[in-house]
């Protein structure tokens, strides 16, 4: 366990606000603490039947130890993108990525990937696709169990240890997703759209455990979505990308104080400037595509 | 009527009055024994072949060793021992060879047009080259199992690999896994749908195979026992054997189907 971002508060475990500041809302993210993910210059071109697309253009971004960083756009901006760069899964065209100064080269525990389509083993019980990375490390058969017992405990699965993923709901196996990637106590969690497939109050549920597992491990984590009301409810800051060429449009720092009141004016604020910010970027995406249509 | 018996009763209609026609056809004379002989033949046949060919006597080893020491028991023992080694043979050749063809484009690209002109032969037809090249016996037997299980197994084999969904392979390069270890841990066991179902059809295809192959190779089984009742013009004989063929069909279909059951116990869409 590192650096805490936020005092836990000890009777609800949940993140504690350190002081809101008075800064606008909307105001560019300072660049201050321990950079831990550098995006330098990146460029992903991906070659298409008669030409190319650039899915990312001049992507410079610098992400500080422990923040919560959500990654947000309409299909197609290339958030996706960016994040498996940095998972490692696919190369900048041009520019570099690094994680702790080393440059990316290709995917690793270091960085424990969450996806939406959860990407459990289905071979495996929850127990097994929990200790698998844990097995891969070489870590001893007792220290293995310990550890996963461990995390069972915290994502509320004990019960469901020896289950198959096919007999649990989505919301358990995107827990179970969770878990395999804490057993590796990874320092950065990057994750794809991993909410976007559950309905809203499993949504909300395992929003909230992932903030109180964020507090209590003080992980670096870039969030992929698509929804505004969530990037808003969980991150630091938000990057809002831009439909093709990706580019970053803002990047914005989230002062509200935690845990945050979806209800409440200032929310609806931010998600009323966020909402024009991105449904610009929708308008352009439904535009290119009606015209990919017509000309074909 | 109860409703569990009705479904029962329903099934049992159709066939238990197919016999009972056949067996009144037989009484009444309409039809010449030596062509078809009657249900009640048939099965005292079907008895008279599975039962113990001498008396028991005690000299001779135990009781238990005794009743299965009918004609029948010994052809089954013999044919089910040559599917089982031919099985083995060309699953054990497939298996890996499928793996390779999958995992490798290279491999692929090199092997897999010799596997298409090979493939439509039917083992039928690989007859007598088996008989040139091995004589009589089990060898011939062995070989043409062997062939009718291996494309089965070795194209299931490489279409499982080749289905493996790339999502796994990245989850576990993400947790850290070597290319061993995918291989292993995940493109195996992701595999194992498809190998299992090649595997059932390989064992159904050598089924096929070891019936012909013991009406030429061989002087024992099941299908050299109702190729032989032929020369005798017994046809109870041959009816009987049949059916014991096909139960004992069904009881090696059953067997490997329950087996994938237990293995397959993770997947979702489980067929029967």
């Amino acid at each position: 366990m590192s650096v805490q971002p936020h005092p836990i508060d000890a009777v609800t475990q949940r993140a504690v606000p350190v002081a809101p500041p008075a800064a606008p809302s909307l105001a560019a993210a300072p660049s201050h603490a321990a950079p831990h993910i550098v995006v330098t210059g990146v460029d992903k071109v991906f070659p298409v039947p008669g030409g190319e697309v650039v899915a990312l253009k001049d992507i410079d971004l610098t992400i500080n130890r422990g923040e919560f960083v959500c990654l947000l756009g309409p299909s197609g901006c290339g958030k996706s993108t960016l994040l498996n760069a940095i998972a490692g899964f696919s190369h900048p065209t041009r520019g570099g990525i690094t994680v702790d100064g080393t440059k990316v080269a290709e995917p690793g525990p270091d960085r424990g990937m969450v996806f939406q389509e959860y990407a459990l083993f289905p071979w495996m019980s929850v127990a097994q696709n929990i200790a698998f990375g844990l097995e891969i490390k070489g870590m001893g058969r007792a220290a293995i169990e310990a550890r996963v017992a461990e995390l069972l405990e915290m994502l509320k699965l004990t019960e469901f240890r020896d289950r198959f993923p096919k007999d649990l709901s989505g919301g358990m196996r995107q827990r179970v997703a969770i878990a395999r990637v804490l057993a590796l106590d990874s320092p950065v969690m990057l994750m794809d759209e991993p909410f976007g497939a559950l309905d809203a109050l499993t949504r909300r549920s395992l929003q909230d455990e992932l903030l109180r597992i964020w507090a209590a491990t003080g992980k670096t984590i870039v969030f992929v979505t698509h929804s505004i009301e969530e990037s808003i409810y969980l991150a630091d800051r938000i990057v809002v990308l831009t439909y093709r060429p990706g580019t970053i449009k803002r990047d914005i720092r989230v002062e509200l104080p935690r845990p945050r009141d979806s209800a409440s004016a200032a929310f609806n604020a931010l998600k009323r400037d966020l909402s024009a910010l991105v449904t610009a970027e929708q308008h352009r995406f439904e535009e290119v595509e009606m015209k990919g249509l017509t000309t074909d | 009527m109860n409703a569990r018996l009705k479904p029962l009763a329903e099934g049992f209609a159709v066939p238990i009055a197919v016999l009972v026609i056949w067996q009144l056809a037989c009484t009444a004379g309409l039809v010449n024994p030596m062509v078809l002989p009657s249900p009640a033949a048939v099965a005292a046949r079907w008895w008279a072949y599975l039962a113990p060919l001498e008396a028991y006597d005690p000299a001779h080893g135990s009781w238990f060793l005794w009743l299965f020491s009918g004609e029948m028991l010994h052809d089954a023992m013999a044919s089910l021992y040559r599917v089982v080694v031919g099985f083995l043979v060309g699953a054990g050749l497939a298996l890996p060879l499928g793996l390779f063809m999958g995992t490798s484009d290279v491999i692929y690209r090199h092997i897999n047009p010799l596997m298409q002109v090979l493939r439509p032969i039917p083992p039928i037809a690989y007859i007598p080259l088996s008989i040139l090249w091995f004589g009589l016996g089990n060898a011939p037997a062995v070989f043409l199992i062997a062939i009718g299980a291996f494309f089965p197994v070795l194209m299931n084999t490489i279409a499982g690999v080749r289905h493996v969904d790339g999502i796994y392979i990245r989850a576990a390069r993400s947790l850290g896994a070597s290319r061993m270890t995918i291989f292993r841990r995940v493109i195996l066991p992701a595999a194992t749908p498809y190998i299992l179902s090649g595997a059932r059809i390989g064992i159904g295809t050598a089924f096929i195979v070891v019936i012909v192959a013991e009406m030429i190779a061989v002087n024992n089984g099941l299908g050299f026992r109702i190729l032989e009742a032929r020369e005798y013009f017994w046809s109870d004989k041959i009816i009987a054997g049949m059916l014991t063929i096909g139960a004992l069909g069904l009881l090696i279909d059953m067997g490997v189907s329950r087996l994938n059951n237990h293995l397959l116990r993770w997947h979702r869409g489980l067929e029967s």
